[in-house]
Order: structure tokens, then sequence, then C-alpha cells
């Protein structure tokens, strides 16, 4: 049956001149979490189907069979009928416990409960970009959250300003994050990939803007991501641009709002300790090179509408934003 | 006696038929207007990445769509039909309290114009023109609401201006409910009612008990942003998923006041024009009713992605899936009306069958996310953007349509183009459909709502721009429409007093109806009373001249007075202002003295 769904949708999709892929589709699920609720969709998917064709071919078949013809007599007059109205209430009722019943069962089963090894993440919504912390790892990142593969991952998510909504649709549904509230849910990824997802809840004017990538990784990969992290930032070569560069990024604006571990404190805008391993800036929105960078630097409002990180005053030399790309890129 | 002629007459009018024509043409100008958003906003989504505007004007538009269709467009178009068809429907001269509805009226025009004027004002609060209307969402979710996320005028606006529109939707909901309990013909008994007055009946039971809870919410949006309260603040111990509930559990109800009317006038046309009774009007309206009821209990499944726990989400998606039931029994019962009929195939009817055959699409994916897991996928997608309007578009707009078409010759004593009007409806039909149906498949494959712009990466492109291809067939849909009422002014054929062959007593009388609506009141013997029965005859007709003098209320200014006063108290609080407050008050009090002792025969 969800083969037989798939095939619908890629044969509307192809109608419509769409080809794949889909990176932030729901119906291609990743994980145990995306798996159930996709399988508990297309259950209710084709009772709705059936539904759907039923009633409508009443309707048709009403139609035609009823119109309006030259000689035909006056209608009778039926008022209704017992029998019928018990049939079509009854009907409905039995059709919707085929579907509450999955629908009670898979509530339960997605409550985010999570065994105690799994791998706990802490997700922060901010405006507009997301705060990524692993508690039992000590690591804190920004937008890109790395995932091992084949082990279940509790996500704990709130928010520091405005309600968010973290959504990864390849990898489960969306939950909210609400400021003072923590919400969470659980999921093991099934392969290996980069999945796209976004901010759900409307959140001011960068709403659009504030996505999120999950990269699952093989269980090696992941290892050697968090020995990474886990180190302190990439010392910059005596003499290079990167040097310059950290030279810049301290006697800047930078430092008050962005970590970099033992170069700067601030807590306002996402750790930068170590950016140059980010595959994206920006929330996701950029590929994460030397052109996005330095005009993001320059001028990130103008990319990202009402971004916290004004233009610098006074603006920053040519050559001091080639200096910070080049130090931010060896941030590895 | 006869109507004051002339602007004066229009201003000062108390009379329900000229009400519900000043409520059809405002709501049609905002119709317009909240449409001419919505192209705006396709032009912007028809590629990815577009330009057409910035991220703050988009938030605009689609905050000013969304409370405009809602507020401005559908709610009043419905009362359009309240105000015209109500008291003709159950055989009374005018409503219970004509002042008030006259009131209601200007309330509501003063409401929606404030709300609009955030568009051009700007200036006036040292930003942009097209820089201060509300932003947030016609849900304006809390804490984004608050002064330090949204310092600027843009949610006074839309705080304010809701306020004075719920004033608006109070007055007139206790007017019709006691309109209909208590003037209705004598003979007509409460299951002898038309179905749509007994819709109108629920929607207003609906509208008393909602909007105080959204008049709450928005009091203490309004506190906190203006005397620093904290009701939604978290930093003070406060939360703001409080908005959520007190919004939700006025927002669901609010579907229901925007649908069971269009369920009303469908109720009316299909079986006019399938020349057989309504088929099981006493379960119709008991479900219309137990709709109303149920609509009460299940408000949080907008809220499953909030986390409420699992046993409130199995409780709220239980009672979100029996809502399914009374509807479904209204389809069953509709299509079983047009069986074994003789079905004529006008306008009315098509949009009628339109209605039922697009809202069971909107409510079968209803059903797909009131079961919560689903639901954590769909929720915020451009899924839900399809069914809203499945529900909104494909039924109360195609239900409202039914309405105009049937009933336009009773307000105008012109009948519409009936060419001309099947053009608008297929245009309509296709267009609609092509503008939301693609809308599923964008929702799950990952765009969510309320966003300005998007990814080509995500695959959904193409089916974008199918979608805008849809929004502008409707718009040249409604284009038609527009020529057709223009026509209908001059070249529309006259209407007799009944074109149709309908049952009720609206039909009985002139087209358009003279002041005093019957020269005799009817004696009303059966539910259909213009038709043949087993047991009965058709009702005779009132005489052409009434055989007495029938004395009318005259035409008061101190409505539109006590009216005005709103608004000026509103620019109090957008301007911080206390002197321009009192003069709100003073004006509003002097409005309601001078009514209050008003010589009643004028």
């Amino acid at each position: 049956m969800p083969r037989l769904r798939f095939w619908l949708l890629t044969a509307a999709l192809t109608i419509s001149g769409c080809g794949g892929p889909y990176p932030q589709s729901t119906l291609h699920p990743r994980s145990d979490f995306g798996r159930a609720v996709d399988h508990l969709f297309t259950d209710i998917f084709w009772w709705a189907a059936g539904v759907f064709v039923v009633v409508e071919a009443l309707l048709v078949i009403a139609l035609i069979r009823f119109r309006h013809r030259e000689g035909r007599p006056e209608p009778r007059a039926t008022h209704g009928h017992t029998v019928l109205e018990i049939a079509w209430t009854l009907a409905p009722a039995v059709i919707l416990v085929f579907v509450a019943v999955p629908t009670v069962r898979t509530i339960f089963a997605t409550a985010g409960e999570a065994p105690a090894d799994a791998l706990r993440v802490e997700v922060t919504g901010h405006q507009w970009w997301w705060e990524y912390t692993y508690p039992d790892l000590g690591i804190t990142t920004a937008n890109e959250m790395h995932a091992p593969l084949g082990r279940v991952i509790q996500v704990s998510i709130t928010s520091a300003d405005v309600i968010h909504s973290f959504w990864a649709p390849a990898l489960g549904g969306k939950r909210d994050a609400i400021p003072g509230h923590v919400n969470r849910i659980a999921f093991r990824a099934d392969s290996v990939g980069a999945y796209s997802g976004q901010c759900a809840e409307f959140c001011g004017a960068s709403h659009a803007n504030m996505r999120l990538r999950v990269l699952v990784d093989a269980d090696t990969s992941f290892q050697a991501w968090v020995k990474t992290e886990q180190g302190g930032p990439a010392a910059a070569p005596a003499g290079s641009a990167a040097e310059r560069g950290k030279a810049v990024f301290s006697r800047s604006a930078c430092i008050g709002c962005h970590t970099i571990q033992g170069v700067s404190p601030g807590v306002i805008g996402p750790s930068l300790t170590h950016v140059g391993s980010r595959t994206t800036i920006a929330a996701g929105l950029f590929p994460n090179d030397s052109a996005h960078l330095a005009a993001w630097i320059a001028d990130a409002p103008s990319l990202k509408p009402g971004a916290l990180m004004t233009r610098m005053k006074p603006p920053l030399t040519d050559a001091d934003i080639a200096a910070l790309v080049a130090y931010l890129q060896s941030l590895q | 006696m006869s109507e004051i002629r002339g602007l004066r007459g229009w201003l000062t009018t108390t009379d329900h038929k000229r009400i519900g024509l000043l409520y059809f043409w405002t709501a049609f100008a905002f119709f317009l207007v909240g449409g001419l958003e919505a192209l705006v906003i396709r032009l912007q989504l028809a590629r990815p990445e577009g330009h057409v505007v910035g991220a703050e004007t988009y938030n605009q538009l689609f905050t000013m769509h969304g409370t405009t269709m809602i507020f401005l467009a559908l709610m009043p178009l419905g009362s359009s039909f309240f105000n015209y068809i109500v008291p003709l429907q159950i055989g009374a001269r005018d409503v219970a309290f004509p002042r008030l509805n006259a009131f209601s009226y200007w309330v509501f025009l003063f409401g929606g114009l404030l709300l609009n004027a955030s568009w051009f004002v700007g200036p006036l609060f040292h930003a942009g023109m097209l820089n201060v209307a509300p932003d947030a969402g016609w849900f304006g979710y809390a804490n984004l609401t608050e002064r330090q996320f949204s310092p600027g005028p843009n949610i006074d606006f839309w705080l304010l201006g809701l306020q004075v529109l719920g004033i608006s939707s109070l007055a007139a909901g206790f007017n019709f409910i006691v309109t209909i309990l208590n003037l209705r013909a004598p003979g007509m008994k409460m299951m002898r009612v038309p179905t749509f007055s007994w819709m109108t009946l629920v929607t207003n039971f609906l509208i008393i008990t909602a909007f105080p809870v959204i008049t709450v919410g928005l009091l203490f949006l309004m506190f906190d942003r203006f005397f620093g309260t904290h009701f939604y603040v978290r930093e003070a111990g406060a939360t703001p998923i409080l908005w959520q509930h007190l919004f939700w559990l006025f927002g669901h109800p609010e579907v229901y006041i925007l649908i069971l009317p269009a369920m009303g006038i469908v109720s009316e046309v299909l079986p006019t024009f399938a020349r057989k009774p309504l088929f099981g009007y006493t379960v119709v309206v008991y479900s219309g009713i137990l709709i109303g009821f149920m609509g009460w209990g299940v408000w949080s499944h907008h809220m499953f992605s909030v986390g409420l726990g699992p046993i409130a989400d199995s409780v709220f998606s239980a009672t979100s899936m029996l809502i399914a039931v009374p509807t479904g029994v209204k389809i069953f019962n509709w299509i079983a009306t047009l069986w074994g009929g003789d079905i004529r195939g006008t306008t009315a009817l098509h949009f009628a069958v339109g209605f039922v055959a697009m809202f069971i699409i909107g409510g079968l994916s209803g059903v797909t996310h009131a079961s919560p897991p689903a639901d954590l996928q769909q929720t915020d997608s451009y899924y839900v953007v399809a069914h809203i309007h499945y529900v909104f578009f494909g039924g109360t707009i195609f239900g409202l349509f039914a309405g105009i078409y049937y009933w336009w010759p009773k307000m105008t004593g012109r009948l519409l183009d009936e060419t001309l009007g099947k053009m608008h409806f297929w245009l309509q039909f296709v267009g609609m459909n092509l503008a939301f149906f693609p809308m599923h498949f964008i929702g799950l494959l990952g765009m969510p709502r309320r966003v300005y712009t998007y990814s080509p990466d995500l695959g959904v492109s193409d089916l974008n721009l199918v979608s805008t291809i849809g929004a502008f067939l409707i718009a040249l849909s409604i284009l038609i429409f527009v020529v057709n009422l223009w026509r209908s002014r001059t070249r529309g054929r006259p209407a007799p007093n009944d074109p149709w062959g309908g049952a009720t007593l609206e039909w009985s009388i002139p087209s358009p109806p003279p002041p005093y609506n019957f020269s005799v009141i009817p004696t009303v013997e059966n539910r259909l009373p213009r038709w043949r029965t087993e047991r009965h005859g058709p009702m005779k007709d009132p005489p052409a001249v009434p055989p007495a003098p029938i004395h009318m209320p005259g035409g008061s200014w101190w409505p539109m007075v006590a009216a005005l006063g709103l608004p000026l108290a509103a620019l109090a609080l957008l301007t911080h202002t206390l002197w321009v407050a009192f003069v709100g008050a003073a004006v509003l009090l002097f409005g309601i003295y001078r009514w209050a002792f008003e010589p009643f025969e004028v």
C-alpha cells in the first residue's frame, strides 16, 4: 500500500513537472519516528481516499441521474429516512475507530521517551538560528546537528526568545520550541545522510530563513566529529591571513556575541569555535564559502532581514573582511 | 411610511435590508482587498527566492490576508445574509433591535478601516508606508506579539482593530438570537424555522460565547503591551501558551461561525433546485447544533506540536474525529436531498454542489490532522494551508456565492446573468483546485507556511507556480462576478416575487421587499409554507398593498455617532495620547445618551 501511494504521488509530481529528490519530504522517512508517523498517515490516507471516492461518486451520480429533464414528474417529497440516518451516522463512526486506535497507539509510541543510553541533544531556538548542546559530550554548536546512525537521539527543545518549531521532516514530526518549556522527541536515524529542515512556527521577520540540517553520520565519522568539536579551535599559523583575521575578530564587536574558545565568550550569536567545519552558514541559508562569508560579515541584515548582526560601525575594510573569512575558515 | 432617500437615508438607516446591503458591499470590498493581498503573496511564491516583496512586507501581507478574509470578509458576508434574509424567512418586519443593528454595522466598518489604515499611516509613526500593518499572523501568537519582540504599532493596530470588531460581532450576535427566538411569525415553531435561520441562530450563539474569550486574550495582550503587565511573559513566570489556549478556544468555534452559515445556505439552495424538501431536516438542524457544542471541545488540535502530553493529545484527537460524524451526516443528507429530485442546474445550485464537493476534501484532510502524530508532520506546513482553503474557500466562499446568486434577486430586484454566473463558477472551481490542491503536496514535501521565500532545492517550485496560476484564475472569476453584479443593476432581468419556486417566506413578498417586508404578517402552518404538501396547499402570499398603515421606525444618527467613539478610543492607545481617550469616551457616551432618549416615533 505505501508503495502504491508513493507511485501515485510520484505520478502527480511528474505530471506537474517536479523531479526528485525532496530533501525535506515527510514522505521519505529516515528514522523510526518518521516511519511510525508515515505509516499512520498512510493508513488514514487510504481511509480518507476511500470515503472521498464513495461520497463524491454518490454526489456525481445524483447530479447526473436526477438532472432536470422535460416531462420528469414532480419529485416525491421525501422528508427523511430513519434507517438511512442511523446508517450514515454509524458508518463514519466505525471508520473513525479504525483511525483512532492506531492514532492513540502511535501517540504513546512517539511521546519522546528514550532509553537511558540515548544520546542527549538540547536544541534552543533563537531568532533566527538554532543552538545545539550535547550535555554529555560538552559540545555546543549551531544550525547543523550531527547524529550517529542507529543510536536513539533524545532531543530536548526549548527557545531563548519567541516560539519556534524544530522540524526535520525525514527524521520525524515537529515539536515547538517554547520559552520556559521543554519538549522532547526521540528518534533513531536509519540511513546516513544530510537531512534538511527548518523552523515551522512563525517567529518574526526571518522565519523563512531559519533553516537547519541534521547530518546523520556512521559511527566512526560521528566519533571523529565529536573529537574535533571537543578540541579547542585550530591555531592560526603565524603571519597567515587567518592570524590577521583573529586580530580583527578580537578587536571588533564580534567578540560581544560569538564564542570562540580561548578568544571570546559571547553567547548571543552562534558559537564559532568550529565554524570552518560546517557546510552552511546563516542557519542553513548559504554554503560555507568565502564569498558568502564575506557578504555575510559585511551586511548580514541584507541577506537575512531583521538579523541582529548589524553592519559594523565603522565598516570593516575589504582587507579586514578577507582576513576574517580566512580566520573563520581556518576554524575547522 | 417610505424610507429617507439619498445619502442621509443610508447613513441613518435602521432597516435590516439596507444594513444587509451595507454589510454586503463593505464586506465585498474587503474581500477584494484580501484577494489582492493573496495575489501578491502568490506572485512572491510563484518562484523560489522571489523578490516581489521583502520579508517584512510579506509578513504583513499574509497577516492581513488572513485577518481581512476572516473578520472583514467572510463573517460580515454571512452577516449580510443574517440581516437581509433572516427577518424575511421568519416573517418579521425587522430585527429585534434595529438601531443596535446599525451600530453593529458602523462598528464593523470603523474597525475594518482602522485595521486597514495601518497600511498607509506608517509616516505618522516615523516609519515608511506599508510598514506598520500587523505582521504576526492572524493567530498573533504570544510572545512574538509582546512589545519586546514587536516594538512598532503593527500589533497595536491588530489587537485594537480586533477588539473593536468583536464589539460589532457581539452586538449583532445578541440581536439575531433575540430576533430569531422572539420575532417568528405566528405558527413558526422552532422546528419550522428554515435551515438557514436555524444555522444563523447556532452561529450567533457561538459568536456571543466565543468572542468574549478572544476579547480576554486581546485585553491581556493590550495590558502587556501598554501597561507593563506580564500575562504572556515567561520571565515573569507566565507562559505564552496561555495565549494559544485562549486564541484557539475562540478560534475553533470561529471555524464553525464561518462554516455554519454556508451550510445553512446550501440547505436552502439544494431543496429549492432539486424540487424536494431537505432530506432529514431534523437531523440536519440537530447536527448543526451538535457541531456548535462539539466545536468547543476540540481547540487543542491546533496545538498538537505544543507538547501537551499524550493524554491531552489523545482526548483532543478523539473529540476532533468525533466532530466529523455530524458533519458527515449533513453531507449525506444533502446528497439524499438531490437523490430523486428534479435538479435545475442554476448557478446557485452549481455553487451549492461545489460547496459539498470541496468541503468533503477539506473535511477529509481535516481528519488526517486530527491524528496528532500525523499532524506533527502537517501542522504549520502548506498541507494545512490547503486544508484551511478547502474549508473556507471551497466551503464558506462557495456557500456564500450560492447565497448571493440565490438571494440577489430578492435583495436588488434584479436577476444575475446565468451564463456569466456559470463562467464564474467553472473558473473559480478550476482555479481553486489549481491553487489549493498542489498545496497538499507542497506541505508534505516539507514547505512550512508563512515563509516569504523558499529554497529551489525543496523541489516544490513548479507546484508553487501551478498554485499561483490557480490564484489568478480565481481572480479572473471574481472579475466576471463583479461584471455580473454591475450589469445586473441596469440590464439584469427584473425579478418577480419568486424567481426560483422557493418554499420559504422571503419568496412570498416583492423583490426587493418594501420597507415593512410583509403587508400582513403571515401565519405559518408547516415547514415549507409555499409548497404543496400532503396536508397543506401552498400558503397565500400577502396582499401587495397593506390593508392598514404600517408604522416603521425612522432613521437615527446616534448608532453611528456612538460607534465612532470606539475607533477614537483605539486611536488614543495607538498614539499614546490620553486626551483622545476622553474624546472617544465622550463621543461614545453622548451617542448612547442621545440614542437612549431618542423618541421612537419619528
